[in-house]
């Protein structure tokens, strides 16, 4: 089959990813680096292929922020919950259908008899809208740039009068930025998120060197990618450097999509958004413009819960696991009280989901060793 | 859901709509997103239904010649002739 597919295999070649395993560990030695990813599909590519227990130990690869599902507050799902309860058809990913609320779950209100459908694209919500003219459609919009991009891009056209938008959007690197300047423990350097990029631009992470001298480099989701970013950075450290670097050109340009971003702000606004496990975020929220208070669910519907405290289950750690404070086996609930098939905490439902990751694909020698380290 | 899907366009039918392939699997994206028209036997990365951007190959080419670098003294490692 074509060309694009082959080079994305060879990307993931044992020998060439065994190779630059082999490269780094060398230019790593015994110091110690500590490397943060923001995305979901860059822990899904270190776990799955088993980077960590290949790599040397005191090269740290760190899960921040990277799984919408996880940081999305339960009050915006108890607003979802309430739309559906009151009789209008709720469209959303699956991933949100199992996230818990002290007010139960939209799984739940779907068993309970409400209209909740899961949707792979926001263009089969607003298919839905069509097809059912007497019914009010809306879609939970859930999800990073590479989600509001395309949701924004349904208001450059005419929707149906029956459909609506809940939307809980939100922008990757001023989570980041808060993290940094809530202090904690240090950070090297940022793999930065490849495919959030090709909506924002490389240039999007720019402030990384220039504010915090770290150096910060876009990656692809190839392990190669993954390690090759990594090695960027650790040369950049040892150099005293600190860089913008674009390991993923085949996909990312310096400027983004600038349609994207353009049918971004026509349909968005950015307020602050609260994060859970974290708290409120300035400038990293998108929401409807009120030019668009006829597709907005919130205002439609009359739905507005406010979020309390962390938004956490007692005893839950993902606020530690988020911001990459701890790995996942440090939490005691970690394979116990919470489980893909039961998932307590919020960072265990999604398939982005740190934990979810872990226990799904997790290497035994790597869960082992970081139990160890916890105890 | 986050999770991109790189597809070939076989067909596009105009109104930013385009049939997209991969692995044997077709399905009906939209290329509202893409600064420039989608052609036929473009590929792009798909998140959502959506094409977000065109892949360039060419690119890709580059990355293998790095990693051919440091793999050379593998005798079985074989970049692609383009």
């Amino acid at each position: 089959m074509a060309e694009a597919l082959e080079a994305e295999a060879l990307l993931r070649d044992r020998r060439a990813v065994r190779a630059l395993i082999a490269d780094l560990a060398a230019e790593v030695g015994d110091d110690s680096f500590r490397i943060m990813h923001v995305c979901g599909s860059h822990e899904h590519t270190v776990t799955r292929f088993g980077l960590r227990a290949l790599l040397p130990r005191s090269l740290e690869l760190i899960a921040g922020p990277g799984c919408p599902v996880c940081v999305c507050g339960t009050s915006d799902i108890r607003e979802a919950i309430d739309i559906a309860k009151s009789g209008a058809v709720l469209a959303t990913f699956g991933d949100m259908m199992r996230d818990r609320t002290p007010y139960g779950s939209l799984q739940d209100a779907k068993q309970e008899g409400a209209d909740v459908r899961v949707v792979y694209s926001p263009l089969d919500a607003v298919k839905l809208a069509a097809e059912l003219p007497d019914r009010d459609v809306v879609f939970f919009g859930v999800g990073f740039e590479t989600t509001a991009a395309p949701v924004a891009s349904l208001f450059a056209r005419e929707l149906p009068k029956n459909f609506s938008l809940l939307a809980s959007f939100k922008l990757t690197s001023p989570a980041v930025a808060a993290l940094l300047d809530a202090g904690g423990r240090r950070l090297d350097g940022l793999v930065c998120p490849g495919h959030v990029s090709t909506i924002v631009g490389a240039r999007d992470w720019a402030r990384f060197p220039a504010d915090y001298h770290m150096p910060a480099v876009v990656s692809g989701f190839e392990p190669t990618d993954v390690l090759l970013a990594t090695r960027n950075i650790v040369r950049q450290v040892r150099a005293k450097e600190a860089k913008l670097g674009n390991e993923y050109t085949r996909l990312v340009r310096t400027e983004g999509n600038l349609e994207a971003q353009r049918m971004m702000r026509a349909a968005f606004e950015v307020r602050p958004a609260f994060w859970r496990g974290v708290g409120f975020v300035p400038g990293s929220g998108m929401f409807l413009r009120g030019e668009w208070e006829g597709h907005d669910a919130r205002e439609r519907f009359g739905v507005h819960h406010e979020p309390q405290g962390l938004d956490l289950p007692k005893g839950c750690q993902c606020h530690r696991v988020v911001v990459g404070d701890i790995y996942p086996p440090q939490c005691p609930l970690f394979g116990t009280k919470c489980t893909p098939q039961d998932p307590y905490g919020p960072c265990m439902v999604s398939g982005e989901g740190t934990c979810y990751i872990w226990q799904r694909f997790g290497d035994p020698r790597v869960l082992r060793d970081f139990q160890e380290r916890a105890s | 859901m986050c999770l991109g899907v790189p597809m070939r366009i076989v067909e596009v039918h105009g109104d930013h709509l385009a049939t997209a392939e991969t692995f044997g699997v077709r399905r009906r994206i939209s290329t509202a997103l893409l600064v420039e028209d989608a052609k036929v036997g473009d590929w792009v990365m798909v998140h959502v239904g959506y094409a977000l951007e065109t892949l360039e190959y060419a690119e890709a080419m580059e990355i293998l010649d790095l990693l051919a670098a440091v793999a050379k003294e593998d005798p079985q490692w074989q970049k692609p002739s383009a």
